[in-house]
């Protein structure tokens, strides 16, 4: 159909909005590439920073983020496809449960980050881990009840769950209706049908979804400041109950807290370079995995 | 009476019937044979997923309870009453050495002043500003995307703003505080270098991909039937979009500006990083720093002593962002399934 001016008007409006966004975007990213790109060197990325944590590179940062987000998926990853597999595939449409359990995960993704910092220090640490210190030890210096990998990894994953459970069941409702009533009119419980025939195609579909929180759970800043996440540590977390350094709460500390900002730039570009490069391959990763799952399915 | 006989000997059959279907599968020692002894351990992960699935609302239950359990005795606790009045918590006070009463947030003042109000003015004044920007600028990226925009470009377009979604929040306010500070301050002349609009630009990048999202599905889910009709009846295509998509969408658009608002107003590390936190009362003034509720919880708690009248509030004030950000997604879910009626209905 022909455009009129108002069409071109309306056109180029609702067009010079998404230009700026991409602009936005487009100099986001290539201030950080630019500016990082030449501090990545192979020692960057393998030393212990300096005392001045500005010389020397983020190897303990780079492990601490892995080690933390690693202990979060095999806590939560769990939980979120057990929840996603009732919902889908046990509770009626109807159920009042299932009711329940909606509206508290879509609120639990809307509870700010910053109050999971609260959360994860006011119940994993002094609740959980100062009764585990008072039932186990006698003396009173902490040993569970501190800051420590474990718990902030136990908070990440309450933050995470939401994610989990959302692209799980996205991807059990992508599994034909028909794959299911073929499995029970053979006669296989409902157990089976779940087991052998719903998640092994929805496998694809499941693993995006757990990918996606992997990278939410790596970038999130606020909720590890109280709950283990370390200014600076020389040496690697080798304990649960250990502290750990994380790549994104270095940017933080650096930014806000060096007495010279400046001397402190390029580490800092670079050491956001490592991050994002980290978050956005995993996102990529779901990317090409969920293109990958959903071309096999109409297949 | 005779209906329930019959319903009886229904069920007989149908149980006799289900016998002889499992006596074959099982002689046939097929893998997939439905017999009637299922394995324990399938009951029992059946009955863990059951239990597993409360997970989430375990976790809502948990975080209201153990914030609201570090802020509740300040209501007897003689230590926090010898230094804090709560109805100072909420209304001005005229302090010693001013000639009005004022809204004070001072926690390391003598006597220390916590007055969360102005807290709360911040957190609003960054993310209102914040909403001005994001609100035509998602709204308008979804329309140009669902309507005029050739497949080509919606292809391209919609992951890579996925990806600005997925942008960790400290590395947002790390640009905001390294670039676009210096930026602003160089284009505008501001005098604070970290002020409310630029911690706003930074709040904007991270609510945008949220209120397109959300718009551009309802914009899609618009039934062509609507918009058909009205090219039938001759109106132009910018009428078709103004007139027609545009209010048969609103509750989608509401959905999203809604959620959109509950994450600027929980958002952390950029404010942390680019506000400048400064806590002043000032509602229009853009140029000056701010300080925001999630700001002052990330800043403080790691100096404050456990069981301290500074820690209790700082919990209430997470108690508070809690329950405001309930209220919002819940309101934003109410939109949500508003639409899916107004969609289904027409």
């Amino acid at each position: 159909m022909r455009y009129t001016s108002k069409d071109w008007l309306l056109a180029g409006l609702t067009g010079v909005s998404l230009a700026v966004i991409l602009l936005l975007l487009a100099v986001l990213l290539g201030q950080i590439v630019w500016h990082g790109a030449p501090v990545i060197s192979a020692e960057f990325l393998s030393q212990s920073p300096g005392a001045d944590m500005v010389s020397g590179g983020i190897w303990p940062a780079i492990y601490g983020t892995v080690f933390m987000t690693l202990l979060m998926t095999i806590a939560g990853v769990p939980v979120g496809i057990a929840t996603a597999i009732y919902l889908t595939e046990y509770a009626s449409p109807r159920s009042r449960i299932a009711k329940i359990v909606r509206i508290a995960v879509n609120n639990l993704a809307g509870v700010p980050s910053i109050v999971f910092g609260l959360f994860g220090l006011g119940f994993f640490i002094i609740f959980v881990g100062g009764s585990m210190d008072a039932l186990l030890y006698d003396d009173t210096t902490p040993v569970w009840g501190k800051p420590s990998i474990l718990w902030a990894s136990l908070t990440l994953a309450v933050l995470t769950l939401p994610v989990v459970i959302v692209t799980t069941e996205e991807a059990l409702r992508t599994v034909p209706q028909e794959f299911r009533d073929a499995s029970l009119a053979l006669g296989a419980t409902r157990f089976q049908t779940v087991y052998k025939i719903v998640l092994p195609n929805a496998r694809g579909g499941i693993l995006t979804g757990v990918i996606l929180a992997v990278s939410r759970g790596a970038g999130e800043v606020a909720p590890i400041i109280f709950c283990g996440a370390a200014n600076f540590l020389p040496y690697l977390p080798t304990d649960l109950r250990d502290m750990f350094m994380h790549l994104g709460y270095h940017v933080y500390a650096l930014a806000t807290q060096s007495p010279n900002v400046d001397a402190a730039r390029p580490t800092l570009f670079g050491t956001v370079l490592v991050l994002l490069v980290l978050t956005f391959s995993l996102n990529l990763l779901a990317v090409i995995i969920r293109a990958r799952s959903r071309a096999s399915l109409r297949s | 009476m005779t209906e329930r006989v019959l319903e009886a000997s229904e069920r007989t059959r149908a149980a006799k019937t289900r016998q002889r279907i499992s006596v074959r599968p099982q002689s046939a020692k097929s893998k997939l044979a439905g017999s009637f002894h299922t394995p324990l351990w399938h009951r029992v992960a059946e009955r863990l997923i059951a239990i597993l699935a409360l997970a989430a609302v375990l976790a809502i239950a948990l975080i209201f309870v153990f914030i609201a359990r570090e802020a509740v005795p300040m209501l007897w606790e003689a230590e926090f009453a010898e230094e804090v009045q709560i109805r100072d918590l909420f209304f001005a006070k005229e302090w010693k050495g001013y000639d009005e009463p004022v809204f004070i947030w001072q926690p390391v003042g003598e006597p220390a002043k916590f007055n969360v109000v102005p807290l709360f003015i911040g957190s609003l004044k960054v993310t209102l500003l914040a909403m001005l920007m994001s609100v035509p600028l998602g709204v308008g990226c979804a329309m140009f995307i669902a309507l005029y925009a050739p497949r080509a470009v919606r292809e391209v377009v919609k992951p890579v703003i996925e990806l600005l979604a997925g942008i960790p929040s400290v590395v947002l306010g790390f640009f905001a505080l390294m670039v676009l500070a210096s930026w602003a301050q160089a284009t505008f002349g501001f005098h604070f270098r970290l002020n409310a609009f630029v911690a706003a630009i930074g709040l904007a990048l991270t609510i945008v991909p949220v209120i397109f999202t959300i718009s551009e599905d309802a914009i899609q889910a618009v039934p062509s039937t609507l918009t058909e009709a009205a090219l039938a009846l001759g109106a132009r295509k910018y009428q078709v979009a103004l007139r027609v998509v545009l209010p048969a969408a609103i509750p989608g658009i509401a959905a999203g500006v809604v959620l959109g608002f509950g994450r600027a107003i929980g958002e952390t590390m950029i404010v942390l990083m680019a506000s400048g936190n400064a806590a002043i009362m000032e509602l229009f003034d853009f140029s000056t720093s701010v300080r925001t509720v999630t700001a002052t919880i990330a800043a403080e708690l790691g100096e404050v002593a456990q069981g301290d009248p500074h820690w209790r509030v700082l919990f209430l004030l997470g108690v508070m962002l809690f329950g405001v950000t309930f209220v919002l997604n819940i309101l934003g879910d109410l939109f949500i399934q508003r639409l899916q009626k107004r969609l289904t209905a027409s």
